[in-house]
C-alpha cells in the first residue's frame, strides 16, 4: 500500500512526440484512480511510466514516498495487468502466478500456498495446471489478476484489463475487480477509454485529453460539474447536450430560440449551455419548444433526439412516459445549466 | 470448409507429373543407382564390375582413414552447428534491442547468406591467405604457425570459421524474426516479474523461441553435414594431402578423383541413412512441437 506522486512529469518519445505535458498529481494510500480519455491521449504512456516500462523524460515520481524514476519495474514494488493478459505461454496457470514469487526468492512451500489462496479467489484452482492457450479470454483474465494480487504488491497497474472481454463478462470482471481492490486496499490506477468503467469503478477520475490533464474528480463531480467542453462531451452516454447561447447579466438566450432563461453565472456574451439529457422533463407548458425527431427505445428510460431553435438536443426520459413524434415542450432544470467559454471550452 | 475436387482423375495426374518425374530422375533414380553400384566392385576403366556382396560396406567399417573422417565429420559438424547457432542468436539478442522492425540490418546481415558457398570459401581463403591474411596474422599473434591447406588443424579451424561464417545470417534471420514475434507486454510483464535480465531470457524469452531454435539445429546440422562442400573444397585447394574433410568430400574423392564407385557409393548410402535419420527426428520434434497462442 502506498501513496503515489507525480510532480511535473513530461513525456518525449525519443522520435520527437511530446506524449505527456507537464502533469501534476497525487493517489491517495488505497485510493483507486481511474485514467480515462480518448484513443492517443496519453494514458498508457502515464501508466507505463509508473511502472517503469518507460522512461520518465522530466518530472520525479514517488510511490510510497520514495523516488523511483530510476529505480527497475521490478523494484518498484508494483504489479501490473495488461490488456493482452501477457501470460507467459509455456508456463501453467500455476506458475505463471507463482513466476514473480521465485524470483523474489520466496521458498517453494510459502510460493505454493500463496498461489492456491489466489487461484481460490479467482475460481481458477481447477484450471492451476493448464496452459494459457487452453483457457478462454475470461479465465485468461483471472490469471492476469491472479498474477497481480498474488504479489501483493503496493500499487496495481491496470491498462485496458477488460477491453478484450465481451460485454457480459466486462461488467462481472469489472465489478469483481473494484471488490477485490476494496477488499486488498491496494492503490490501484487504471487505464480505460470506457467511461462507464470510469464512472463505475474510480474512486477518483483523471481525464486526459491530449496529452494533458482536463480535469481530476469525483465520478459525480466529472459528471455533474466538468470542467470543461471536452469533459461534458467525452463522459456520459449519451453526452451532455451542448448548445449556442447569449448570455446577458444573468440571463442566457438560446440560439434560435428567443425565450430567456436564468443563467447560473452573470457573464455577458456568447457561451456554450450545457444540460445533462436527464435534466430535462417534457412540459406540454413547458418554455422551450423541442422537435422530437427520432426516438430511441432502451428499455428503462427513451431518448429523443431532436433540436432546439434548430440545434441539435437530446432528451431522456423515463420509460412511463409517453413521447411522441413531433413538437412539444420541455423545461430545463435551472441548477442542472452549465456555461462554457465558447473560446477556451473551460467552465464559466 | 469447402473442398475444391477434380472431376477427372487424369488432370491432377498431369499436373503433379512434372514434378513427380523431376523427383524420380534428380533423386530416386540415383539414389536406387547408388545402392545397386554399392554391391558392386567397378573396373576402375569402366569396362565392367564385379559382384562383391558387402565387401564395400565391411572394407569401410575397417577402414581406419574412414573413421578418422568420420569423426572430423562429428567435431566439425558439432562445432559448426554450435557456434552458429550461439553467435547468431547473440546478435539477434543485440539486433532486437536496436531495431524493433527496422529492416536495413537485416539485410546487411542477410548478405552474406547471398554469398555462394565456393565464393565464401574462397573469400575463406583470402582471409587466411599465408602473407596477407588477417585471420593469418590474427593466429600468428597468438604465436601459432598458420598454414592454410599445409597444417591438418590450420584449415580444420579455417574450415570451421568460413562455415561458421557463412551460417549465421540464416539463423539470425530465424531468431530475430522469432524474438519479435514474442509479444512485447510479455517481456514487459517478465521486467515486472524478474529484476534479472539473464533469468528474463532464459526463463520466458528462449522457451518462447525454443520452436525456433529445434528448427535451425536440424536445419544447421544438415548444413554441416552437406552444404559445406564449397567452403572445404575451395580451403584445401583441391589438395587433400594431410588435409581435414568431412564424409561428403570423401564420397566425392573416392568416387571421382580415385575411380572407386563401388566403395564411394557404400559411402553414400551410408550419408542417405544419416539423412532419413535426421528426417525422422526432425518430423518427431515437428509433431511434438509445442504450439503456444
Ligand atoms: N514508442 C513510441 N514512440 C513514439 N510515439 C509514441 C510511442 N508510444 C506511443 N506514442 C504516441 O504517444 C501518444 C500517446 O500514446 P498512448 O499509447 O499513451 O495512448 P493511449 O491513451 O494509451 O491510447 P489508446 O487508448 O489507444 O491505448 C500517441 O500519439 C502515440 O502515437
Ligand atoms: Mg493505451
Amino acid at each position: 500500500m502506498a501513496q503515489v506522486n507525480l510532480e511535473g512529469i513530461i513525456k518525449v518519445y525519443p522520435n520527437g512526440h511530446q506524449a505527456v505535458e507537464t502533469t501534476n498529481f497525487n493517489i491517495q494510500d488505497g485510493e483507486f484512480v481511474v485514467l480515462v480519455g480518448p484513443s492517443g491521449c496519453g494514458k498508457s504512456t502515464l501508466l507505463r511510466m509508473i511502472a517503469g516500462l518507460e522512461d520518465i523524460t522530466e518530472g520525479t515520481l514517488k510511490i510510497g514516498n520514495r523516488v523511483v524514476n530510476d529505480v527497475d519495474p521490478a523494484d518498484r514494488d508494483i504489479a501490473m495487468v495488461f490488456q493482452n493478459y501477457a501470460l507467459y505461454p509455456h508456463m501453467t496457470v500455476r506458475k505463471n502466478i507463482g513466476y514473480g514469487l521465485k524470483n523474489r526468492g520466496m521458498p517453494a512451500a510459502e510460493i505454493d500456498a500463496k498461489v492456491q489462496d489466489a487461484a481460490k479467489m479467482l475460481n481458477l484452482t481447477e484450471y492451476l495446471d493448464r496452459k494459457p492457450a487452453q483457457l478462454s479470454g475470461g479465465q485468461r483474465q483471472r490469471v492476469a489478476m491472479g498474477r497481480a494480487v498474488v504479489r501483493d504488491p503496493a500499487l496495481f497497474l491496470f491498462d485496458e484489463p477488460l477491453s478484450n472481454l465481451d460485454a457480459k463478462l466486462r461488467n462481472q470482471m469489472r465489478i469483481e475487480i473494484k471488490a477485490l481492490q476494496r477488499r486488498l486496499g491496494t492503490t490501484a490506477v487504471y487505464v480505460t477509454h470506457d467511461q462507464v468503467e470510469a464512472m463505475t469503478m474510480a474512486d477518483r477520475i483523471i481525464v486526459l485529453s491530449e496529452g494533458r490533464i482536463e480535469q481530476i474528480g469525483t465520478p459525480s463531480e466529472i459528471y455533474h460539474n466538468p470542467a470543461s467542453i471536452f469533459v461534458a462531451s467525452f463522459m456520459g452516454a449519451p453526452p451532455m447536450n451542448l448548445i449556442e447561447a447569449q448570455a446577458d447579466q444573468g440571463q442566457v438566450r438560446i440560439n434560435g430560440y428567443d425565450g430567456l432563461m436564468p443563467a447560473p453565472k452573470s457573464v455577458i456574451g456568447p457561451v456554450t449551455l450545457g444540460i445533462r439529457p436527464e435534466d430535462i422533463e417534457l412540459d406540454s407548458r413547458g418554455s422551450v419548444p423541442f422537435r422530437v425527431d427520432i426516438l430511441e427505445e432502451l428499455g428503462a428510460h427513451r431518448l429523443l433526439h431532436g433540436a432546439v431553435g434548430g440545434q441539435p438536443f437530446t432528451v431522456m426520459v423515463g420509460k412511463d412516459h409517453s413521447a411522441r413524434i413531433g413538437e412539444t415542450h420541455i423545461t430545463l432544470k435551472p441548477d442542472a445549466l452549465r456555461l462554457f467559454d465558447v473560446e477556451t471550452g473551460k467552465v464559466l | 470448409m469447402k473442398r475444391a475436387g477434380f472431376d477427372n482423375i487424369w488432370l491432377p495426374v498431369a499436373l503433379l507429373l512434372p514434378q513427380l518425374m523431376i523427383i524420380a530422375i534428380f533423386f530416386y533414380w540415383p539414389a536406387a543407382w547408388a545402392l545397386q553400384s554399392s554391391f558392386f566392385l567397378q573396373d576402375p576403366f569402366g569396362f565392367g564390375s564385379t559382384f562383391v556382396g558387402a565387401d564395400n560396406y565391411t572394407s569401410l567399417l575397417g577402414n581406419n582413414q574412414y573413421k578418422r573422417i568420420a569423426w572430423f565429420t562429428i567435431v566439425f559438424s558439432v562445432l559448426v552447428t554450435f557456434f552458429s547457432l550461439a553467435i547468431a542468436l547473440l546478435l539477434a539478442v543485440k539486433a532486437d534491442k536496436v531495431i524493433r522492425g527496422a529492416k536495413t540490418y537485416r539485410t546487411l546481415l542477410m548478405w552474406v547468406y547471398a554469398i555462394a558457398p565456393p565464393v565464401a570459401g574462397f573469400l575463406g581463403i583470402l582471409f587466411f591467405d599465408q602473407s596477407t591474411g588477417p585471420m593469418t596474422k590474427f593466429f600468428q599473434s597468438f604465436g601459432w604457425d598458420f598454414k592454410l591447406g599445409v597444417d591438418y588443424n590450420a584449415t580444420a579451424t579455417a574450415m570451421v570459421i568460413a562455415a561458421v561464417w557463412k551460417q549465421i545470417p540464416v539463423n539470425f534471420i530465424f531468431f530475430l524474426s522469432g524474438l519479435q514475434s514474442i509479444p512485447r507486454s510479455v517481456r514487459e510483464a517478465a521486467m515486472i516479474d524478474n529484476r534479472s535480465a539473464t533469468g528474463r531470457f532464459w526463463q520466458v524469452t528462449f522457451p518462447l523461441l525454443a520452436p525456433t531454435a529445434f528448427f535451425l539445429l536440424i536445419i544447421n546440422i544438415t548444413y554441416a553435414l552437406f552444404d559445406t562442400f564449397g567452403i572445404i573444397d575451395a580451403l584445401m585447394k583441391g589438395e587433400p594431402g594431410n588435409n581435414p574433410m568431412t564424409l561428403v568430400y570423401k564420397v566425392y574423392l573416392d568416387g571421382f578423383r580415385g575411380n572407386d564407385l563401388g566403395g564411394s557409393s557404400a559411402q553414400s548410402v551410408v550419408l542417405m541413412v544419416l539423412v532419413l535419420v535426421l528426417t525422422v527426428f526432425q518430423f518427431r520434434l515437428v509433431e511434438r512441437r509445442i504450439h503456444y497462442t
